[in-house]
């Protein structure tokens, strides 16, 4: 099934840059579609009322970080329950990878990384595009 | 463990002086009952930590650890602050002038426009050392504002405080993050972190 570039992509991340990069390299990769949140609550707020086809979240956020943001998606019963999630971080502790895993991330990002690294690890959660 | 040692557990944590002056007057109640030879050996090793606790605080006042304290820290604290809002305003003046080349070869189709492409998402890549660095000076300022609470917290005790308990002082003792909170040490130094190769095949385990 092809992927649909024109779904609703949601990047989550306390710093503005960051979401500003993401949402550059995204638009590159053809997918203009991009909302922004600041931090887990928010963005869980935001998954209430639209559905998503892909999330991208920071982990270190407060109020609510990236991986209670995960377990409250997977947890909740809105059409977002089951959404790719990647989580692009720099927590790089086999401790923190596993219990992303455990909550349901599809896939992990460490930070600093490339478009090329972005691309493929979208493509290994929604498929090939 | 008793209401009692739990109560007596939590007053050791207290550092004030008074408490000091009700230990010394408790030794000299139990001096009374002494003479001689062992009385002698407990008053001179009493004089030796009194001696030992005023030269500390001299030292402490020759070092001028107030203005560690009150001065130093804060002031490399808010350095640090405003490294980070400088880096930061940078990168967002690097973005903006990345965001108007693209649109300036946009809808070209040719290969000048694949060049600028490929050239402005190098410097995208690159302007993640914001997030980066900000999160790493982030983490020594929390560091600072610690042994600033430290510092502080050791001045009141011994005499040569500001007069006012510090706010930061009583905070910095133990850590109070939740467990989720505690999770978030990033980003982790090289060698106390695993590679992205490492973590796909982590992923690919499960």
């Amino acid at each position: 099934m092809p992927v649909d570039k024109n779904m609703q992509v949601l990047v989550v991340d306390d710093y503005s840059t960051m979401r500003r990069i993401i949402r550059n390299l995204l638009n590159q990769l053809g997918f203009p579609n991009v909302d922004e949140a600041t931090d887990g609550q928010q963005a869980l707020s935001m998954t209430g009322t639209k559905k998503y086809g892909l999330i991208i979240s920071d982990w270190n956020m407060e109020p609510m970080s990236g991986l209670e943001l995960l377990k409250g998606i997977r947890g909740g019963s809105n059409d977002n329950k089951t959404v790719p999630f990647i989580m692009v971080t720099a927590e790089s502790k086999t401790e923190n990878v596993i219990l992303a895993k455990q909550a349901g991330v599809n896939n992990y990002i460490v930070k600093p990384f490339n478009a090329e690294t972005l691309k493929t690890k979208i493509s290994a959660v929604i498929g090939d595009f | 463990m008793s209401k009692d040692v739990a109560a007596k557990a939590g007053e050791a944590q207290q550092y004030d002086r008074s408490k000091v002056v009700q230990i010394v007057h408790s030794v000299i109640a139990k001096m009374e009952g002494l003479s001689g030879e062992a009385l002698n050996n407990l008053s001179s090793e009493l004089q030796d930590l009194v001696r030992a606790i005023e030269n500390t605080r001299a030292e402490l006042a020759a070092a001028r650890t107030q203005d560690l304290g009150l001065k130093h820290v804060p002031t490399a604290t808010d350095e640090l602050d405003a490294v980070v809002d400088a880096t930061k305003s940078a990168t967002d003046s690097i973005m903006s002038a990345c965001e108007a080349m693209e649109k300036m070869v946009a809808g070209r189709g040719d290969d000048i426009e694949q060049k600028v492409i490929g050239e402005v998402t190098k410097i995208y890549e690159a302007c993640t050392f914001q997030d980066i660095t900000g999160q790493r000076i982030r983490k020594v300022v929390n560091v600072l504002r610690q042994v600033e609470g430290k510092v502080n917290h050791l001045l009141e005790t011994l005499g040569h405080g500001d007069g006012g308990e510090h706010p930061l002082a009583v905070a910095s003792e133990k850590d109070t993050r939740s467990e989720e909170q505690k999770l978030m040490n990033g980003p982790q130094l090289p060698g106390n972190a695993i590679s992205q190769d490492e973590i796909d095949k982590l992923l690919a385990g499960f």
